[in-house]
């Protein structure tokens, strides 16, 4: 067990150093930097100095130890655009997006557990073909174009829901919906299969035959086990939902990290994509080992290992 | 005295495929009767059918199934429910995973009494602890504690056989309780099995393929082939004096240490078993039989001496002749 | 039963065939140019709405560009960056995997750690990244969803190897002789190629996907390019008016993903390979 958490955290730490090290040359492979700040029209000597003032022409092992070394504290530089510190800019903005992914996750568990599982259970009816073919289009939908209807339908047309930014709960309806759609047919998918192969497998053949409810057969004997590779996979889409959410921020105008991103990227502030990406990887990467974690408590041969 | 199960005409079917093709079963306390035969003959399917078990796709079309004073055939799965796991048990073949792999043993078994006799934590956990106790497993409250995985095969058997005993049931019904297991462990699986039938006095349907554990723990033979009981008689008379042709195939198949010489080679039955649509009609071996005439095709009407019962048109006289 | 079991491999196929036909032979066919604006004839509603005109049988666009033929257009456009994504991640995934489901030990240790970090990172977000970098152009797109993309193929293909690896045959062409390279090319790769393919659909699918979302957000298919993403964010300004400004191209880019999962799903049910999560 001890091994395994290990092992888990090591990979993660490797994981977040390469990503660290990718996050920092991606940054820099543009020269432009100084040229961004200064803008177009600046002189040479003028782009000079910025570049001297922000230790840009210093040589990039440099700089990579400066900065990393600075990260480490906690200071992850200042932003060009919003001339103000990049740390107190993530602060300002990851809870919205945070409270985003949760919602969106819980949302989509809550969704997919029961449709999976009784999907499983009628495998082959009508119904399982249904919640199949129901997987298959949430599957092909653009998030931004579901988003961009729902704000017509629900929004525009029936007036219940906000059509932008999250001034109120009800603001993280809409958003959190679409951004669990994205995750629903993958865990749908996966608990119906797990549930599928839980119900044939022999020790659920032995739990008949010691004449056990069928409640208890299928939420004790069954479900822990198709809900093993669940857990592991929600944490993933946990991670690919707040890195994803960049585009349902934009598309319902929230100002969390994602459209701080965005907006960071097409005017390019790279200390704050910069730090911006970090982040996400920091969060996938802690996901993944919380994810390997709560695996092992689930399954004992995972546990004595 | 009554038998403790007693089926009658039983017939199963996967869509157009008959699996089991109306076979008699009579089973008294205290007694281990063995159904033998090839894999595909229908014996698994006909234990799963007395544990009204059957997967998804098979149907029990006919026949009754007589046990506890009831014809279970028809009873609804609510009643069945508390049959199985108290009045009759089972254990299969593949003890690896026959154990849900996420919960410990001691979980796996006070359920059962938990389920059936209503008991508290505690006292189902002794009785636990007692039972394994009982199966020849060593540290029992141990035992309780640890997960399938942590078990031996062999362990895990007798896990599984003391779960099934934890009611004190009236049948026990194995299927290839051994199977799965090295030789040395069979041994003891074997005689731990014959051991609680006698002290017991369980009823025990012992499904194999293996005519070696048929040997060691038989009271009663019935050979299955195809979907039907082609032979049936006392263990002893069967080894002695076989009167079908297939079950005559089937022991000379046996290498016997010391009448085997070297370089002879072992006899084996040429041929597969057929599958037998609905509406099959003749002895479904005649295509791998030596004796067999046409009028193998026609129904063959099963003959009684005895407790001997078999079901082959052929005279006594054909052993003399092969 | 078998019927609707065969339903996705129908379906996809027509759907897919019908895009890939499209694509092809569209723009010949689709009178107008996808370029020339109209600006006396800025939002002709489509055909089947009042006021439509069967000069424009789906509309034309705020610059009163025809709609069909640059939905036609952006459905060849989406197709390319599909295709290119794919082969590109494809070889890229498919070397990873099946060096490291061949070697094992540490080099499939390595290979792993490649993908996690590949996984770690916010794919959308860097794609943004470096399409501003380089500058938003159809090829940089193609290129940087092919760069990104490609663990799929190299988790599927990895341990597809592995089974097939650990295979008798294999065991025996090792033995007469065979080279690791025959191995690979001649034994391995043609065992694991059903795989591939239903990989290779997901994948599409997810290509097209990401393509659309990056131009939705305005570093992706530059314009006057018509990719489906655009056209939405282009009209999604006037959508509480003209709701079907953005239901058109949204509706065209979920038939086109639809019909690819469909496919993918009904080779599934065909070749038996996996999708790899």
């Amino acid at each position: 067990m001890l091994r395994f958490l290990l092992r888990s955290l090591l990979l993660g730490a490797l994981v977040c150093s390469t990503v660290l090290v990718a996050s920092f040359l991606l940054s820099r492979a543009s020269g432009n930097l100084a040229i961004n700040i200064a803008g177009p029209e600046a002189s040479a000597e003028a782009i000079a100095k910025i570049q001297h003032e922000l230790g840009l022409d210093r040589p990039l092992p440099v700089q990579f130890y400066d900065w990393a070394a600075r990260a480490a504290h906690g200071d992850l530089g200042r932003s060009f655009l919003f001339h103000e510190k990049v740390s107190s800019l993530i602060a300002t903005h990851f809870p919205v997006t945070f409270r985003l992914g949760v919602f969106a996750i819980v949302l989509a568990l809550v969704v997919a557990l029961p449709l999976g599982i009784a999907a499983a259970l009628l495998e082959g009816t009508m119904f399982d073909i249904a919640i199949g073919a129901v997987a298959l289009l949430g599957q092909a939908m653009p998030s931004f174009w579901l988003g961009l209807l729902l704000i017509i339908w629900f929004g525009i047309d029936l007036h219940w829901l906000p059509i932008a930014g999250v001034e109120t709960w009800t603001g993280y309806i809409l958003p959190s919906f679409v951004l669990a759609f994205v995750a629903i047919p993958v865990i749908l998918r996966l608990t119906r299969s797990g549930m599928v192969d839980a119900m044939r497998a022999d020790y659920v053949r032995t739990a008949r035959a010691k004449g056990l409810s069928r409640a208890s057969i299928v939420l004790k004997h069954a479900l822990r086990n198709a809900a093993m590779p669940v857990v592991a996979v929600s944490a993933v889409q946990l991670g690919f939902i707040l890195g994803g959410s960049v585009v349902v921020e934009v598309v319902f105008n929230i100002h969390g990290l994602g459209y701080l991103a965005w907006e960071s990227i097409g005017k390019g502030d790279f200390p704050v994509v910069q730090a911006v990406v970090l982040l996400f990887s920091l969060i996938f990467v802690g996901l993944t080992v919380a994810s390997d974690l709560v695996s092992a408590l689930l399954d004992p041969r995972v546990r004595g290992a | 005295m009554s038998p403790v199960l007693e089926v009658r005409d039983l017939r199963v079917r996967f869509g157009a495929m008959a699996a089991v093709r109306g076979i008699d079963l009579a089973i008294e306390r205290g007694q281990t009767h063995c159904l033998v035969g090839e894999s595909g003959c229908g014996k698994s399917v006909s234990a799963l059918a007395v544990m009204r078990l059957l997967p998804r796709g098979a149907k029990l079309e006919a026949g009754a199934i007589r046990f506890a004073d009831e014809d279970i055939a028809r009873l609804p799965e609510r009643a069945m429910r508390r049959l199985r796991g108290d009045r009759m048990a089972m254990i299969f073949q593949e003890p690896m995973t026959s154990l849900n792999p996420a919960y410990t043993i001691g979980s796996q078994m006070t359920e059962v009494l938990r389920t059936h006799r209503g008991m508290g934590r505690a006292a189902a956990v002794e009785r636990a602890e007692a039972m394994l106790a009982r199966v020849g497993v060593s540290a029992p409250g141990m035992r309780l504690g640890q997960y399938p995985h942590q078990l031996s095969g062999g362990l895990r058997q007798r896990v599984m056989i003391a779960t099934a005993l934890l009611c004190e049931p009236d049948l026990l019904v194995a299927d290839e309780p051994t199977t799965a297991l090295d030789v040395t462990v069979q041994v003891g699986i074997l005689k731990l099995l014959a051991d609680l039938k006698r002290d017991l006095g369980l009823a025990m349907l012992l499904i194999t393929h293996d005519l070696g554990v048929v040997a060691r723990i038989a009271d009663v033979v019935s050979v299955m082939y195809a979907g039907e009981i082609v032979e049936h008689a006392p263990a002893g008379q069967l080894f002695a004096e076989p009167l079908h042709p297939y079950t005559r195939g089937l022991l000379r198949a046996i290498p016997v240490p010391g009448k085997v010489k070297r370089g002879e080679k072992l006899a084996t039955i040429p041929g597969i078993v057929p599958r037998t649509e609905a509406g099959f009609r003749g002895c479904a071996f005649r295509d791998r039989c030596g004796f067999a005439t046409y009028e193998c095709a026609e129904p063959i009407a099963a003959r009684v001496e005895g407790a001997h019962r078999w079901r082959c048109r052929l005279e006594a006289g054909w052993r003399e002749a092969a | 039963m078998s019927a609707i079991r065969r339903l996705p491999l129908v379906l996809g196929t027509a759907i897919a065939g019908f895009a890939v036909l499209v694509a092809i032979l569209g723009p010949m066919l689709v009178p107008h140019d996808p370029f020339t604006q109209n600006l006396a004839h800025r939002f002709v509603p489509p055909e089947w709405l009042p006021g439509g005109s069967p000069a424009h049988p789906f509309g034309t666009d705020q610059l009163g560009r025809d709609y069909l033929a640059r939905l036609v257009l952006g459905v060849r456009i989406s197709l390319m960056i599909g295709l290119t994504a794919v082969v590109l991640s494809g070889l890229i995934g498919t070397t990873l995997g099946v060096i490291g489901g061949y070697f094992g030990g540490w080099v499939d240790a390595v290979v792993m750690f490649i993908v996690s970090c590949r996984l770690a990172i916010p794919i959308i977000l860097v794609a943004l990244t470096v399409v501003f970098l380089v500058g938003s152009s159809l090829t940089v797109v193609m290129l940087t969803i092919g760069l990104l993309l490609w663990e799929r193929f190299a988790v599927v293909s990895r341990s597809a190897t592995r089974q097939v690896a650990s295979r008798d045959y294999v065991a025996a062409a090792w033995c007469a002789g065979c080279s690791r390279r025959s191995i690979v090319l001649g034994e391995i790769l043609p065992n694991i190629v059903h795989h591939l393919i239903v990989v290779a659909t997901v994948d599409m699918a997810i290509a097209i996907l990401l393509a659309a979302a990056l131009s939705f957000l305005g570093l992706g298919v530059p314009p006057p390019m018509p990719d489906l993403g655009l056209m939405i964010a282009e009209a999604k300004d006037y959508m509480f008016f003209k709701p079907w400004v953005i239901e058109i191209p949204g509706l065209a880019l979920f038939v086109l993903v639809l019909g690819i999962n469909l496919l993918g799903d009904g080779l599934r049910d065909l070749l038996g390979g996996e999708s790899g999560g």
